[in-house]
């Protein structure tokens, strides 16, 4: 998956001469917590985050003080350092320098112009829509060894009982050596294609109790 | 002359809900229910009604006219395969079947019926155990149901009588197509307690579920673990559903009653017993009497065990509506019993209302699936409990 295809858009911008206060008030109303700042031309100069307004108004308890700081222009506190995203980078690099930099959201940009923003958020939002239910169906979890063609033969059993995949995934099974394929299918009652996979021999792993089945 | 207690709608005239003699969603169980029922003494024909189909105008309260006419074309076996998917029909779950659309309206029908009825103030109770068709879309059959018979009736009620409409789906399944048709209208609350979406049917049901715009947090989901007993389940039952009675006040009580939370179901993972089945409709009918001056329809819903919880568990439905459930103690009537054992096999018919305690699984870690389904249900709660 490409950024292109899960960074929100239109942005909430402002420009280095807003206040802070434009900066607080545009992040209470939109439920923001980073705002890229542009110039005239729609280039990205800066990002200011909650936490670089936090740390600019000190303390709650200064209350006189904070309202004055809030008249000040943006660029006093934006971060002119920024990281940025390319519409064509790959999800997992952008969610790998997330997570490196310490950093929850960043601009993409195409040639400086700000075309997006893509957030810790955008990421979750869509882990939880390659993991969970899109549509109504059941979750079957499979074990299998790690040879070629077995995820072919499974799916042709499904196939073969006219059940439609939702969704795939194939990851290690903690001991290391098989695979465990997880399907999301859209079927309600899923035992004749379940009773198929046991006759071929495939393991099923869902649901269970951790220490009910334990041999 | 007083008021009736209950009424029962019942179809059997017409033209049954069965897409095959395998299929596990057999009207096969309303016919073991009201068998029961009449060898308890419980029912008498006095009781009963039969209900007329839904016209197409009611059907078209909750679905698209296009869907419905799909299920029309379909039941004739004049839809090309291409569309029959689009509308979710001619799967292994829902395959199509001769005159689908009429047994479906059916079902439909007796919904609306039994809400008609309450509504008109002929009975304090009605019960349509053919009903419950939750997982329905309005232009979409799915996990067994084409037309979604309450999601029609709720809406019937809205706009017939303006009531505010208390949905309880106990269902092991997650009530989808019913959480999904009121999901912004601040008017119908649809409190569902299923088995966890993590692998069951549907996949919906997450406590974050609460409902949009106007309707947010009149939607409510706990979704319990995997092998829940009665205690955890009751329990959050009772919590959730005395709570969401305070916090919404109802005009009426529309229940689904699934019976496929008991550790016999072949379909889910739950593991309650019978007390289960005791303890869902007898809230039901308690918060009926202080919210709603007794207004409770109680329709039907999964349940695949034919023989040795479905007939029980619904009977107890009516039971309850009755005031009758002292006769659902000690054994079965024998004449049932008798009638029905050699139909059952291979499957054993249990002599008792309760089970025998020999036959309840044990579940370890029972204390953590307690303890996580607690956390589960305080969650759940939070923004009802916050919003007072």
């Amino acid at each position: 998956m490409l950024v292109e295809d899960m960074m929100r858009k239109p942005i909430h911008t402002l420009q280095e001469t807003n206040s802070i206060e434009d900066a607080v008030k545009m992040m209470e109303r939109e439920r923001i917590r980073h705002i890229p700042i542009v110039n005239h031309s729609n280039e990205l100069i800066g990002i200011i985050s909650d936490r670089d307004i936090r740390d600019s108004k000190h303390s709650i308890f200064l209350r006189e003080q904070s309202d004055e700081i809030l008249t000040r222009p943006l660029h006093n506190i934006m971060k002119r350092d920024v990281f940025t995203a390319h519409p064509l980078d790959f999800v997992e690099d952008i969610a790998s320098m997330l997570s490196e930099q310490q950093i929850s959201a960043a601009p993409v940009t195409v040639q400086k112009q700000l075309v997006g923003m893509i957030t810790g958020r955008d990421l979750l939002d869509t882990l939880v829509r390659l993991t969970g239910a899109d549509q109504p169906s059941s979750q079957l979890e499979i074990k299998v060894k790690d040879i070629s063609g077995t995820l072919a033969e499974v799916a042709t059993i499904f196939h073969k009982h006219g059940v439609n995949i939702t969704s795939v995934l194939v990851y290690p099974h903690k001991d290391g050596i098989a695979k465990v394929l997880t399907f999301r299918v859209q079927i309600m009652d899923p035992r004749p294609a379940i009773n198929e996979l046991k006759e071929k021999g495939y393991e099923l792993m869902s649901p269970s109790v951790p220490g009910l089945f334990d041999e | 002359m007083s008021k009736r207690d209950a009424i029962f709608i019942y179809n059997h005239e017409q033209l049954p809900y069965e897409f095959s003699k395998e299929h596990p969603f057999s009207p096969l169980r309303q016919v073991l229910t009201v068998d029961l029922l009449r060898s308890l003494d419980a029912i008498s024909d006095d009781d009963m009604i039969h209900s007329k189909s839904a016209s197409d105008d009611q059907i078209c309260l909750f679905h698209d006219h296009s869907f419905m006419e799909a299920v029309k074309h379909a039941g004739n076996e004049d839809l090309g395969n291409g569309s029959l998917e689009k509308y979710g029909l001619g799967t292994e779950d829902t395959p199509v079947f001769k005159d689908m659309h009429l047994a479906a309206s059916n079902l439909v029908g007796g919904t609306i019926r039994a809400a008609h009825e309450v509504m008109e103030g002929k009975v304090l109770h009605a019960a349509h155990l053919g009903g419950g068709l939750h997982h329905g879309f309005r232009g979409k059959a799915s996990g067994f149901c084409i037309y979604n018979d309450t999601a029609i009736a709720i809406r019937y009620l809205r706009e017939r009588y303006d009531v505010k409409v208390l949905y309880i789906d106990t269902d092991a399944h997650h009530g989808d197509g019913v959480q999904w048709a009121f999901y912004d209208d601040p008017n119908v609350m649809t409190v569902s307690i299923h088995e966890t979406g993590r692998y069951l049917f549907p996949g919906t049901g997450a406590i974050t579920e609460k409902g949009n715009g106007k309707g947010y947090g009149f939607s409510l989901n706990i979704p319990v673990d995997a092998f829940t007993e009665d205690d955890s389940f009751i329990y959050c039952y009772e919590t959730a559903v005395r709570e969401a009675c305070k916090f919404f006040k109802p005009d009426i009580i529309v229940s689904q009653n699934g019976a496929d939370a008991h550790h016999f179901d072949p379909l889910t993972h739950l593991s309650t017993t019978m007390e289960t089945f005791y303890a869902v409709p007898r809230l039901a009918h308690e918060l009926a009497h202080e919210y709603c001056e007794g207004r409770w329809v109680a329709v039907g819903g999964g349940g695949y065990d034919w023989w040795r919880v479905v007939p029980k568990a619904w009977s107890l439905v009516w039971l309850e509506m009755t005031n009758q459930t002292s006769k659902a103690a000690g054994n079965l009537p024998q004449d049932w019993l008798t009638k029905w054992k050699e139909k059952a096999h291979p499957t054993k018919l249990i002599e008792s209302w309760t089970e025998p305690s020999s036959m309840r699984p044990k579940i370890p870690r029972k204390l953590e699936i307690e303890e996580k389904n607690k956390n589960t249900l305080e969650k759940a709660l939070y923004y009802i409990r916050e919003n007072q």
